[in-house]
């Protein structure tokens, strides 16, 4: 099948482009293959479902973001290729998402706070100027608003639950808080996407996302740790997590080993 | 080093198949519409790929036709088996296909055809509506309560009928 009927702006910064492309698919690349680790062994049949069938999502929605990647980049590779043959280095993916499981309250808070980034980024990326874009966001943020509204609900669910749940879900925000600042904090490439007019600045995220992220955690009796301590290192590759790594040998064996396999 | 097996033929090269036809190929744009509304979805067969609405645009150029399909979600694993499924039918017809995906506007239940709701409900599916589904498509009770948010597929939600008790998909609202 071809790619996607919509044209791109006569000018745009193409490099720029291809980093902010990126990013995006790696995000939802990563976070899928890590929701995918679920598969088969979440708590509860119906929470190993909902896992499965949000890590699907997120893949598709990697398939449209690296598919754009690709034809922007104009050099010959495809969505797979960025997928499988790139290393840690080269991914632009926030440290937030390349973080291991945990325990299952870790992983839901983990989406819980990108899921709330995740769906405003692309409610604003439906208004952006690249068409190809506003397209693949009016898709996407249908099935985010999904994923949103369900961790959510299972944050409040396991914060205001029973000691136990509480106290893991209290220990996973305490761990995770300082990898969400990256999400809200610009750099160059944000700054070149802004002007061209294409996606919005991180920062003007950053005020309802706090509200929206505050209030749930305020009804899940939880405690929002102090400090504006932010990890940074993800989205511009300078600085991946050790897991990352790990986490590509698994993703990347088949291709690594047999270049090129088909199915 | 051991010999590997031959690798699985690849989805989309259909061209050398040897072609089913009976009869003359479609002749207006209507006629493929006609043939596509044959084609069933692979994890619900009773309704077609015409009945979900995801068949975007027929444009039919003599023997070449395109057609647009959009996917429901966008990870659906479903939509590469339709895509190969109308590509397959259109050559048996006689046609040379390109089948192309579009996104934009993206896929929603209000194309599902009114005849599509009444085939999921008879199948033991709800069809989607706004504020959840509307009866157990068991029993017709109204009183029903959701299980989870997902179900064995994408596009469905696992709920429970207080009436009869029995379990029952319910096909999202998107
Ligand atoms: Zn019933």
């Amino acid at each position: 099948m071809s790619a996607t009927d919509p044209r791109p702006p006569a000018s745009q910064p193409a490099a720029e482009l291809f980093e902010f492309l990126c990013r995006m698919g790696d995000n939802t690349l990563v976070l899928g293959h890590r929701l995918s680790e679920w598969c088969g062994t979440a708590p509860a049949l119906e929470e190993d479902i909902a896992t499965a069938n949000t890590a699907l999502d997120l893949i598709g929605q990697t398939q449209m973001w690296l598919g754009l990647a690709a034809e922007t980049e104009g050099a010959g590779r495809s969505a797979d290729d960025l997928a499988m043959t790139r290393d840690a280095w080269d991914f632009r993916n926030l440290l937030l998402v390349e973080q291991p499981n945990g325990d299952f309250g870790r992983t839901l808070m983990r989406s819980f706070l990108f899921d709330a980034w995740h769906r405003l980024m692309l409610e604003r990326l439906t208004l952006s100027g690249d068409p190809r874009v506003a397209a693949i966001a009016a898709k996407a943020v249908k099935e985010v608003a999904y994923h949103a509204d369900r961790s959510a609900e299972l944050v409040v669910a396991l914060g205001d639950g029973t000691e136990e749940s509480h106290g893991r879900m209290q220990a996973a925000l305490d761990r995770l808080w300082p990898y969400a600042g990256e999400m809200l904090a610009d750099d160059a490439i944000d700054r070149a996407m802004a002007e061209a007019g294409i996606a919005p600045l991180p920062s003007a995220l950053a005020d309802p996302w706090e509200e929206s992220v505050r209030t749930t955690l305020t009804r899940a009796t939880l405690t929002v740790p102090e400090g504006a301590f932010a990890h940074r290192g993800g989205k511009d590759g300078a600085r991946h997590s050790e897991h990352l790594g790990h986490m590509l040998t698994t993703m990347q064996w088949l291709q690594r080993a047999y270049p090129g396999a088909r199915w | 080093m051991v010999a590997r097996p031959a690798p699985a033929p690849v989805p989309g090269a259909l061209a050398d198949r040897p072609v089913r036809r009976d009869g003359p190929p479609p002749a207006t744009e209507g006629d493929v519409w006609a043939l596509l509304s044959q084609i069933p979805d692979p994890e619900i067969p009773v309704i077609s790929i015409t009945d979900l609405g995801i068949v975007r645009e027929v444009a039919l150029d003599g023997r070449a036709v395109r057609v647009a399909i959009t996917p429901t979600y966008s990870g659906c694993p479903a939509t590469f088996v339709i895509a190969i499924a109308v590509e397959a039918a259109l050559l048996d017809a006689g046609l040379t296909p390109t089948v192309t995906s579009r996104i934009d506007p993206p896929w929603t239940t209000d194309w599902l055809t009114e005849a599509a709701r009444e085939k999921l409900r008879r199948y033991g599916i709800a069809p989607p509506a706004t504020r959840g589904p509307e009866a157990c498509p068991h029993c017709g009770a109204t009183t029903v309560t959701q299980v989870s948010r997902h179900g064995s597929t994408p596009c469905k939600a696992q709920w429970r009928c207080d009436a009869c008790a029995e379990p029952f998909d319910y096909f999202k609202c998107h």
